[in-house]
């Protein structure tokens, strides 16, 4: 949780054996291991639900109808406030899950338009998931390499802007060729835009924090002069926003419409394990790792801190920039300024909430997605705004990167868990 | 890593031999452009008119300046190569950095020159345009400062002004006062600050990710807020304003009565904070100790200052600013508040900070330097320039990865920045 405790230990402690400690969870004690495995699944069960919980109260305080209900008398405020959040999260869990009665009444019709209907809500949210997953691992990945990637959003930016320009401007390609390029083109955008802070962290010490925050920025003006000019579409009498890829680059989708679900929820999964692999199997991750948790024992052993740096740095890239190619190629299928509802700020809460592990982050994601798919539906059915979803992860962060705050809460006892260091300061060195 | 034991002063190149070369460089690409571009592509018999007073001013107005173009772009050309060649040869030393304004100011001239040939441009509304996109920025830039200096990372300046531009907003609308609205902005952007203090001191969560936390909030916050009772109800969303309010004698003094003294409370309120903030961090005993915990808490503890209540006071007067500046947005300039209308304000001031090395007047040179650009990539669309305005909208993000890079002077901050204290 904070640097200053665990650097002091290590700094007193043999520098090896502190790694050792650091990277084997077999050194641990079993015991000790289950009970902190244990509270590892539920701190983030008991954030969620405070998150949750908290949204529920401001769902009720900013009710009208409970005030009003208030005032007749008490045993009708709390009916009121207990019938509208059950009404608010009934409605977000229907439609991200779909409505099991108008799944059976579906399937017994018979009509293959109201059966895909029926099933579309469960399916829209594994496509809203998609991105959260590219995203969410994008920043853990920084986060185990000891780097802080908030320029998400911008390596987004830059990757689709680059699958876009790759899926409309080659035409008469083969699917089996364009769609690749286009995705590989995304990837290699991202990892340019985050090639750059790591590479000046390493080279000159600048942090990347602030760094990648201003090629955000930067990202969010370059794709604005794109859009406006040299990568408008021509027939869009002004608005800003670029061509349609061909159909060769569109990600296949297993549905008839209305269904969404495509080729890139698979890939998010295959590539969430490709980095499982590459850090925990591979002595490349060994590194990248070793050189997050301590920095100085990685370099005392040998390793390449700088190259480390930047490698993370772009590797986290490419996957935001996947994050916007899967956007473009499977979704949107055009490139517009409303591409993405946030995915970079978001992907911190996934990496924390996932403990950055691979797998961790794809159980985020797919909270997330189901979440904010339930509460698009859920503005149109209840008039509850879905920025709703943003204050729950606020909520949610926090009691993530504060247990102590989870633990005083639900009054549970501490175990000495190794705790990650996510990210340094930027003053002094 | 921030370790609090050891603190290494930082050695600011500026006269290495190989800066020497790459500023002078610099310079002569300055030079090569005005006489290879600007120059050829300007008739001589042309002239550009620069209006000196701000439109719809009627005190200290002050006539035109016309200058022969071609002319002038020889002259100013022609001291830029001499500056850049005197750079390459013999170098500046410690003034390098001024000679690099200078020369960035003789390029912007010459710029401008050549962009408004044979047209009039009012330098006088750009220079007062600038200072009101400046406002926020500045801010920013001192509840940065503020928080930074005692030693806790604030990167939620964004989120405390968007919250204090809503809450201005919503409060004022209800109160029908500006004050009022004034009030309430500062209360719930010190509200967040404490929130930021109280979970990076108390907790000691990661100052970053608590900076994040705070955006994330205060975006889904006032969006939430906004959707639901703001664009529903327009009577919610119609605050009172401040008006501008001219400064008697002193508003009539040409040139610079008409911009800087013919303003309304938040540009003059700026203008305090930077002076007052200055002399109280470099020249008072409370200075000095918000200073010393921002760089050396223990030693400060050692010595009987109180390390937490320093960091929770400073911290709070930086979410004051920061709501002082959010209310800007709406009680301010507009009236209302929009959605995500801050775009990003809070982040160059986060730039400003570190252009202006955590220190009051650099930062405000730097926000203005930041408004400029903005002002003037409006400016260069509305003339028809070849520069697209999103390029010198991105100027100050450029500016500031490379004075992070130490390629202008590397900065210097507090040395415990980010680093929770613990008593031991």
């Amino acid at each position: 949780m904070s640097e200053e405790p665990s650097q002091k230990q290590t700094e007193k402690q043999d520098v090896g054996k502190s790694v050792l400690n650091e990277l084997t969870p077999q050194a641990n004690k079993k015991s000790g291991k289950r009970r902190s495995t244990g509270q590892a699944l539920l701190i983030p069960a008991l954030a969620v639900f405070s998150g949750l919980v908290l949204g529920a109260i401001l769902i009720i305080l900013t009710d009208l109808q409970v005030y009003a209900a208030f005032k007749q008398s008490f045993g009708a405020g709390i009916l009121e406030a207990f019938k509208t959040v059950g009404t608010a999260y009934g409605a977000l869990l229907r439609s991200a899950f779909g409505d099991p009665a108008r799944i059976i009444a579906a399937l017994q019709g018979g009509d293959a338009l109201e059966i895909r209907r029926a099933f579309n809500p469960f399916l829209e949210s594994l496509v809203v998931s998609t991105p959260y997953i590219f995203a969410g691992l994008a920043v853990a990945v920084g986060f185990r390499a000891g780097v802080f990637n908030i320029g998400v959003e911008g390596q987004l930016f830059i990757g689709a802007v680059a699958a876009t320009f790759v899926g409309y401007s080659l035409k008469g390609l083969p699917a089996i060729i364009h769609l690749p390029l286009a995705i590989l083109a995304g990837a290699l955008g991202g990892a340019l835009w985050g090639f750059i802070p790591g590479w000046l962290k390493a080279k000159t010490g600048a942090h990347e924090v602030i760094n990648t925050i201003m090629l955000n920025w930067i990202a969010f003006r370059l794709t604005d002069w794109l859009l406006a000019g040299p990568m408008q579409r021509p027939t869009s009498g002004g608005m800003p926003i670029t061509p349609e890829v061909e159909a060769s680059a569109m990600m296949p989708k297993f549905f008839a419409s209305p269904i969404r679900f495509h080729l890139g929820f698979f890939i998010a999964l295959l590539v969430a394990w490709l980095m499982w692999f590459l850090l925990f199997k591979t002595t490349w991750g060994f590194n990248l790792r070793t050189v997050g948790a301590n920095p100085n024992a990685a370099k005392y052993g040998g390793m390449n801190v700088l190259v480390s740096t930047v490698a993370a740095m772009s590797i986290s890239g490419a996957l935001a920039g996947l994050a916007g190619a899967n956007q473009v190629l499977g979704v949107t299928h055009s490139l517009a300024m409303g591409l993405s509802s946030g995915y970079g700020y978001d992907s911190i809460a996934l990496a924390l909430l996932g403990n950055s592990s691979p797998l961790g982050v794809v159980l985020a994601s797919l909270l997330f997605g189901f979440l904010r798919n339930g509460a698009t539906q859920m503005m149109v059915a209840t008039q509850i705004p879905i920025d709703i979803i943003s204050i729950i992860q606020a909520f949610i962060i926090v009691f993530i990167a504060a247990p102590a705050l989870i633990r005083a809460i639900f009054r549970i006892k501490e175990v000495k868990a190794v705790e990650n260091v996510f990210v340094r300061g930027w003053g002094g060195k | 890593m921030a370790n609090a034991a050891t603190i290494t002063p930082k050695i600011v190149e500026v006269v290495s031999p190989r800066r020497r070369i790459v500023m002078g460089i610099i310079f002569l690409v300055f030079a090569a452009i005005i006489f290879l571009v600007f120059f050829p592509n300007t008739a001589g018999n042309l002239t550009t008119s620069f209006g000196l007073t701000p439109g719809g001013i009627t005190r200290g107005v002050v006539g035109s300046w016309v200058v022969q173009s071609k002319l002038t772009l020889g002259i100013v050309g022609g001291l830029t190569l001499l500056l850049a060649l005197y750079q390459l040869v013999r170098g500046f030393g410690k003034r390098t950095n001024t000679v690099l304004g200078l020369v960035s100011l003789f390029f912007l001239f010459t710029f401008l020159v050549f962009a408004a040939k044979g047209k009039s441009v009012n330098v006088g509304g750009l220079i007062s345009s600038s200072l009101s996109l400046a406002v926020p920025i500045i801010l920013g830039s001192y509840s940065g400062i503020l928080c930074e200096r005692s030693g806790i990372i604030n990167i939620g300046i964004e989120g405390m002004m968007l919250m204090g531009a809503m809450v201005g907003a919503l409060v004022g609308s209800l109160a029908q006062s500006a004050w009022v609205g004034l009030l309430g902005a500062i209360a719930s952007s010190m509200l967040l600050a404490l929130v930021l203090a109280w979970l990076s001191i108390k907790y000691k969560i990661n100052q970053i990710i608590t900076g994040t936390v705070i955006n994330i909030f205060a975006t889904g916050m006032t969006s939430f807020i906004s959707a639901k009772f703001l664009q529903t109800n327009e009577a919610l969303n119609m605050t009172p304003m401040f008006g501008r309010v001219p400064i008697p004698l002193l508003a009539d003094i040409p040139l610079i009565g008409p911009i800087l003294f013919n303003n309304n409370l938040f540009i003059y309120g700026t203008i305090i904070v930077c002076i007052v903030l200055q002399i109280s961090l470099f020249s008072t005993r409370w200075g000095l100790r918000l200073r010393s915990v921002g760089e050396h808490p223990k030693a400060a503890d050692t010595l009987g200052i109180n390390v937490i209540r320093t960091r929770y006071m400073g911290t709070l007067l930086g979410g004051m600013v920061a709501g002082f500046g959010g209310a800007y947005f709406t009680i301010g300039s507009v009236g209302r508040f929009d959605e995500m209308m801050t775009a990003g304000k809070g982040f160059i001031g986060l730039a400003a900070m570190i252009f202006g090395n955590w220190n009051p007047i650099g930062s405000f040179g730097a926000g203005m330097l930041f408004g400029f650009a903005d002002a003037f990539g409006s400016k260069l669309s509305i003339l028809g320039s070849i520069v697209p305005p999103q390029f010198m909208a991105m100027l100050p993000y450029i500016i500031t990865m490379v004075v992070l890079a130490g390629l202008i002077g590397r900065g210097h901050a507090p040395a415990a920045e980010g680093t929770p204290y613990e008593k031991e």
